[in-house]
């Protein structure tokens, strides 16, 4: 069977959708094919107990580019977020502390603690906010190429150097720590309180095997930040009916556009003749052309499994075999016969936030020390939202679903046996160290899924289980992501594209490499 | 008319190199010490009657070439180069020594792994070519970014030459390698854990961090570039210990006409009309001097020996964020014989004991030797770095004795147990009892021990939290923004106020180019 | 959510119209009557009773206390002496302000700062490598502001202290109605007037006694509808409303200097450093963006503007805080700065507006328009420079 495209997207997570889209809408003929049989890679909604809608790993929406809605029409196509507005942090002392969007709220919290660092946020929330814009026009460029810059590749640089200078130096000298320094050391700078740092450091180590101490996730957590700029501050949420929603609006945009989309259709490699890229072929023997190949999966899988390394550069596959993954977290995913007892809990209201494990710096650090000589944390870090709480179609009325995102979870658990008996240790330090705040949740579970790194590798298809497709940090960011040189969507194979986190802004569902990619491919212009 | 030319505050051996360029180009200079001794952190003392021990910082090697000759110092003063980098025993009884020759470290590191042995001479040259352009970063006066002047692209100008040699294609390896981990940069070229172990040891040896942390690649260069060796850290020893190189260093100054005063403690620059005029002893003497360069780290000088409310928010701020954190402790022992290493049983073992010896077995090993500062304890299985400088220079202790000089890493600041005080002996035992298991015969060979914990550095040396580069050596206090962007000039608001210690780009270590760098702008300033 | 001051056992049962505002936090009245008017009189005529306990106090102590406070406020305090009161603006390392408040000398080495906003944080940063240590004793202290011509005479039948001695901006310990308290002589009224800080403890009794003695001195409590009239005729700037603190804004556009306040005569050109001093002499020497003006409105255009709507004058008896556009000219084509507080006052019968204007409009008797919107259209009122304060009767500094 073969047929004919203009380009053909390999992979139906958010970015290939989103570059799907965007190409549809410029006329081309298009064609997704997924792998699984659900859209969305890692922004996935799936039905694993009956009745009840598992966000099976992303969780929430914050990042989005507003660019993307805008341009997709995203919420013409169901794209519908909760607002998520508190962040609840029950502590090893019975206390418990909350960070609240609400100003008065907060301010009274924070306060119970510091009155300096109640003072203090709206300091921090100034200088991330300036970061934030510091770092917007970045987001938006085609990263450059740093061996062989194009005369384009020298406007941006150009550009760049203008806008660094138009920042002023006090906000570039604080650009310049964040990028290098630790989340807890950035945040030393402004709080105080032990918690405080916490439960902000708990940004900056998201999908990352470092710790909140570790040089390097400063800029993680400014990353975090990214999505407040174009929203309201602290704009982030749930969708509707779970993550894969988001995937399913874009995927509306791009079905509406006249894109083809196909599910378990897992692509076995890509056809390349005389160093271009005219098709793929399906694992099922099923061969599609096109002139346009995009791959929305992570750079491994781009360049070592899609292609073959004699289609490439030996400098490439270098770089692209020293590129570095490693996995940091695991997805926990709960059926509950009722909402969990938190006795530190005081303000019921927040259980419609997160609720984040994450009681004191050392705790996190911990955590991170356990897993990074391979394993799991034996008292994790943990993320824990109940989307049913303010979306009833996740549930069945008075159930609720709890979506538990977990660090660390290193890629490497061979210390705890085979595959099944390192899912269930991993799975059971989870749920022993959250009933140590939620004495109750054992009794309530009806059904309980789990995700190592390695599960996600093998079912999502993110190498080592990096959730970002490759560590966000500064020797893989920008023009070195994936590789330098090819960081502009491009490889060395003719029509052969990338546009997957593994690519320029990187991970969380920003939409941002696929729109920038489809931008790339229709020539500068969408 | 004032007294002096220059006045520098503090005799370490960037206040006296500072002082030698200055005194050089003809400026009339006063050099003030609070101790009996020059030489700061670099000083030779008789902790044990007979024994000369250089307390704090023994790496001779860092000096810089350019300081080294310009300032005439060979003549004053002799180093003794070891042909051995790195003596690096193993827990298994083996032994890897890094040789000056790549060739020999080669054939040693085969003995791990022959696909390391491969990659040794390339990584060498990769990292030599990018260690140059970061040497040429270390001699420049940073720029006030984000704004590049002329005068700073001409200054850049240097680098051209570095970074044409790197070639394009490896511009990017430059770039990506900067802010990495020193232990990913070491897995990429490298599998035996002994090999990791033995260079990336180095890294971390003047930093609070871990292997694995960002950032540690760039320590890694910039010891490789001030070495001396071509390789990742220097080897040798000062003839009469550090406090000869520093001696060199206050004659050469001297000798030109620089007046060099010890136990002379200044309480604080005198500042009138917001520029500074003098300095007032703590016995109530005055000198009255057109600048003041202050050699002692950021902290001492904006707080103590200038007033704090005279700087702005942002300033007082910043210097207050610097991030000090001295993490090791040195130990020093006096000894009746040689150490006999269980991997160098049975052979001649002066060669590889002469250079620096380093017990890092592999960089988990360092690393886990580290993950303990987080929690406030010091390392149960520390990472060690060795010197026996009495094989070099047996004058430094009595006829067939011997001086082991150990720092002794990790040992944080503060101890979660509460004061080092009760806790130093132990830390010291273990550190002992570390070393025995790769050499037995220790404990009974040791006549005598003196222990430096990071209080003891910081009371005794001046060195605040105990880290003798003044400030961290991390990324975000680097270059423009060491120790913080408006001085990282090495001038400061205060007009005819400098400041050229290690707290000033590029950082510790005994290079001199931290005051070789103030010479230059204050010289260019009093034009 | 929002908490109650030590007096609202007796404030409270007084707020007839339950109109609570938010200060601070605090539940604080914003008319006591439904109508503020009476209680605005009372404070022009007689007295007014304002329960001022949300305003953040700071007490600074130590060898550098006055070197701290001297470093973070803008006006020189090196000559300050025990009981002296200075009312200064702080602002950032770029001259932006702050906040404003006063600055009392308590003691040889004790200052306590009041302030509009949370300050803490900003006093410990500017008390880095200082020995002082810094104190937020915003909840020891319940306040009341006593203003109004008969002040004077009222308190002194509660107090030993001899206020006819205790001058304008000057403060001492003393009893009042039998508690231990701090007696300013300070306002934010424009008006003769003390601030009177005693423990939470002694608040009600404080209360209770003020209450009883100001039958005989027509004094009624006052909210903060009418505070807000009075700081407008007084001339004195209103945080949140003519300005916005440096360090609650991100953005450059909306941080304003001590000069765009019109605030410069805050500054002596021989003060030792201060923070913010570097950028304000830059400031003084390129010129500000703006000055801050008083304006006086000609109702006889408005007048005819309504009568075109067959509508009789209508005049803001209740002041305004809001960006208003001003113009150098009558088609709006010169946008020239906006005004921000404005009130109609029944003391001058006047419209009064207080604007930040270019400095090139903000010569005394210029004509400006300033944008008026009558029934959903825009319409350009001249309005003239004058002098503030609008209101400053012989009796205040007296």
């Amino acid at each position: 069977m073969t047929q004919n495209y203009d380009a053909i997207i390999v992979g139906g997570g958010h970015n290939g959708l989103t570059c799907a889209a965007y190409l549809a809408r410029a006329g081309r003929k298009v064609l997704v094919l997924e792998q699984r049989h659900v859209l969305g890679g890692a922004a996935v909604s799936e039905e694993i107990y009956p009745g009840f809608t598992y966000s099976v790993c992303s969780y929430v929406v914050s990042l989005l580019r507003p660019e993307v809605i805008r341009e997709l029409e995203l919420a013409k196509y169901g794209l519908k977020i909760h607002p998520n507005d508190s962040v609840f942090v029950p502590m090893e002392n019975g206390d418990s502390f909350t960070s609240y969007a609400d100003e008065t709220k907060a301010r009274r919290e924070f306060g119970r603690f510091s009155q300096r660092d109640a003072e203090m946020a709206s300091r921090f929330h100034e200088v991330m906010y300036k970061m934030a814009f510091a770092v917007k026009p970045i987001i938006g460029y085609v990263p450059p190429n740093i061996i062989k810059p194009s005369l384009r590749d020298l406007g941006t640089l150009k550009d760049l150097g203008k806008h660094m200078r138009g920042l002023g130096k006090e906000t570039f000298h604080e650009l310049c720590k964040i990028m290098v320094m630790s989340a807890d050391d950035f945040l030393g700078e402004y709080f105080e309180t032990d918690v405080i740092r916490a439960v902000h450091g708990m940004s900056g180590i998201i999908g990352t095997m470092l710790g909140v101490r570790s040089p390097g996730t400063a800029y993680v957590l400014l990353h975090h930040y990214m999505g407040e700029l174009d929203g309201a501050f602290t704009a982030w949420g749930a969708q509707q009916g779970g993550t894969g929603g988001v995937s399913e609006a874009i995927a509306g945009s791009a079905r509406n556009h006249g894109a083809e989309i196909r599910v378990s259709a897992p692509v076995a490699q890509v056809i390349v003749k005389n160093g271009s890229a005219v098709g793929v072929a399906l694992e099922n023997g099923d061969e599609f052309y096109a002139d346009t190949i995009v791959s929305g999966c992570d750079p491994k899988v781009t360049f070592r499994k899609l292609v073959e390394e004699k289609d490439l550069p030996a400098d490439l596959v270098r770089s692209i075999d020293k590129f570095k993954y490693r996995g940091s977290s695991g997805k926990v995913n709960l059926a509950l016969d009722g909402l969990p007892h938190f006795p530190s809990l005081k303000d019921p209201s927040v259980l419609k936030g997160a609720i984040d494990i994450c009681p004191s710096v050392r705790y996190i650090e911990k955590a991170y020390d356990d897993a990074k000589y391979g394993g799991f944390s034996k008292r994790p870090a943990m993320e824990v939202v109940i989307p049913s709480v303010v979306d009833p179609t996740m549930a069945p009325q008075g159930k609720h679903m709890m979506s538990i995102f977990v660090q660390y979870a290193a890629y490497d658990m061979s210390e705890y046996g085979n595959r099944d008996q390192q899912r269930e240790a991993f799975g059971n330090a989870v749920i022993d160290t959250l009933s140590e705040f939620a004495p109750n949740i054992k009794d309530l579970i009806l059904h309980k899924q789990v995700l190592t790194p390695w599960d996600l590798e093998q079912q999502i298809g993110l190498t080592e289980g990096n959730i970002f497709q490759g560590e966000l940090t500064l020797d893989q960011l920008f023009f070195l992501r994936p590789a330098a040189g090819w960081a502009d969507y491009r490889t060395p194979i003719r029509g052969y594209w990338q546009c997957g986190s593994g690519t320029h802004p990187g991970g969380g569902i920003t939409a941002g490499p696929g729109r920038l990619a489809a931008r790339e491919i229709l020539g500068g212009k969408l | 008319m004032a007294q002096y030319d220059v006045i520098i505050i503090g005799a370490g051996h960037n206040g006296l190199v500072t002082a030698a360029y200055l005194a050089q180009a003809g400026r009339r200079v006063l050099v003030l010490e609070k101790r009996d001794t020059v030489g700061g952190a670099a000083v030779s003392e008789e902790i044990f009657p007979g024994f000369k021990i250089s307390s704090v910082a023994d790496g001779c090697g860092y000096l810089s070439a350019k300081v080294r000759r310009e300032l005439k110092l060979d003549a004053r003063v002799e180093t003794v180069p070891s042909d051995v980098v790195a003596f690096c025993p193993q827990p298994d009884g083996t032994q890897l020594t890094i040789w000056r020759d790549t060739q020999r470290t080669a054939e040693e590191i085969a003995r791990f792994s022959k696909a390391d042995a491969e990659e040794y001479p390339k990584f060498v040259e990769l990292m030599s070519r990018i260690a140059d352009v970061v040497g040429g970063l270390m001699e420049m006066t940073p720029p006030d970014l984000p704004e590049i002047s002329l005068r700073d692209l001409l200054n850049g100008a240097a680098l051209l030459g570095p970074v044409r040699r790197l070639g394009r294609k490896r511009i990017p390896d430059l770039l990506r390698i900067l802010p990495m981990p020193s232990a990913d940069l070491l897995n990429e070229f490298f599998e035996a854990d002994a090999v990791r172990g033995a260079i990336g040891a180095s890294s971390v040896l003047n930093i609070t961090w871990g292997p694995q942390e960002n950032g540690t690649a760039y320590t890694l260069l910039s010891s490789w570039a001030q070495s001396g060796t071509g390789l990742f850290r220097s080897a040798g020893v000062v003839k009469g210990g550090m406090g000869a190189l520093t001696g060199a260093l206050a004659d050469a100054a001297r000798g030109f006409g620089a007046e060099i005063r010890t136990g002379a403690s200044v309480s604080e620059v005198i500042v009138a009309d917001e520029r500074a005029t003098g300095v007032r002893l703590s016995s109530g003497e005055e000198h009255t001097a057109a600048a003041v360069v202050s050699n002692a780290d950021p902290r001492t000088t904006f707080y103590e020996l200038l007033e704090p409310h005279y700087f702005d928010t942002l300033f007082v701020r910043q210097v207050e964020n610097i991030k000090y954190r001295g993490s090791a402790a040195r130990i020093h022992l006096a000894l009746s014989a040689l150490p006999e290493f269980t991997a160098l049983a049975g052979g001649d073992a002066t060669a590889q004991l002469s250079g620096p010896i380093q017990i890092a077995p592999s960089l988990d090993y360092v690393q886990k030797a580290f993950d303990c500062t987080k929690y406030g304890e010091y390392s149960r299985y520390p990472y060690l770095d060795l010197l026996i400088p009495t094989l070099s220079d047996p004058s430094l202790a009595p006829a067939g004795q011997h001086i082991l000089s150990i720092t002794a890493k990790y040992a944080p600041y503060e101890l979660d147990a509460g004061d080092w005080s009760a806790h130093k002996q132990s830390f010291a035992d273990v550190v002992i009892d570390t070393l025995a298991e790769y050499a037995p015969n220790i404990r009974d060979v040791i006549t005598d021990r003196h222990v430096l914990t990071p209080p003891d550095l910081e009371s005794l040396y001046g060195l605040p939290e105990g880290n003798p580069n003044h400030g961290e050596m991390t990324l975000e206090q680097f270059f423009h923004m060491r120790p913080i962007p408006s001085c990282a000039r090495y001038r400061t608001p205060i007009a005819g106020m400098y400041i050229c210690g290690a707290g000033a780009h590029p950082g510790g270590g005994v290079t001199g180019i931290p005051g070789h760098n103030a010479a230059r702008e204050i010289l260019k300033d009093s034009k | 959510m929002l908490k109650p001051t030590p007096f609202h056992s007796r404030t409270g049962p007084l707020c007839q119209g339950h109109s609570w505002a938010n200060w601070a936090g605090f539940l604080a009245a914003t008319t006591y009557e439904p109508d503020h008017l009476h209680e605005y009189n009372a404070v022009r005529t007689g007295s007014g009773l304002f329960d001022v306990s949300p305003l953040f106090k700071y007490d600074i102590r130590g060898r550098d206390a006055l070197a701290t406070v001297n470093r973070v406020a803008v006006r020189d305090l090196s000559k300050s002496r025990i009981g002296q009161v200075y009312y200064s603006v702080w602002c950032d390392d770029k001259g932006m302000v702050i906040d404003d408040g006063t600055i009392s000398q308590l003691g040889e080495d004790h200052f306590r700062i009041t302030a509009a906003i949370p300050t803490l944080a900003w006093l410990q940063d500017n008390a880095i490598g200082l020995e002082v240590t810094i104190e937020d004793v915003s909840e020891q202290f319940a306040g009341v502001a006593l203003q109004g011509p008969t002040s004077r005479d009222m308190l002194q039948s509660l107090t030993d202290v001899d206020l006819s001695s205790l001058r304008f901006f000057r403060c001492t310990d003393g009893k009042v109605a039998g508690a231990p308290a701090l007696i300013s002589r300070t306002g934010y009224t424009g008006d003769l007037g003390y601030e009177i800080f005693v423990g939470p403890d002694d608040a009600e009794s404080l209360w209770d006694a003020m209450m009883e003695a100001g039958g005989k001195f027509q004094m009624l409590p006052a909210g903060l509808a009418t505070l807000d009239l009075v700081r407008i005729e007084g001339g004195l700037l209103g945080i949140d409303a003519d300005f916005t603190s440096a360090l609650q804004t991100m953005f450059p556009v909306q941080k304003l200097s001590v000069y765009d306040l019109g605030l410069g005569w805050m500054i002596k050109a021989n003060k030792s450093f201060f923070v913010g001093r570097d950028a304000l002499r830059r400031e003084k020497a390129s010129g500000s963006r703006y000055d801050t003006v008083g304006l006086e409105l000609d109702v006889t255009v408005l007048e005819k503007v309504y009568a075109e709507y067959g509508m009789p004058l209508h005049l803001p008896y209740t002041s305004w805080n809001s960006a208003v556009p001003v113009f150098s000219d009558e088609p709006q084509k010169h946008h020239i700065g906006r005004g921000t507080s404005g009130m109609w006052s029944p003391v001058l019968k006047k419209y009064i507006v207080m604007a930040r204007v270019k400095p090139e409009y903000a010569k005394l008797g210029n004509l400006i328009w300033i944008e008026d919107v009558v029934e959903s259209h825009s319409y350009s009122i001249p309005a003239r420079v004058v002098k503030m304060p609008f209101y400053d009767p012989p009796w205040k500094k007296a």
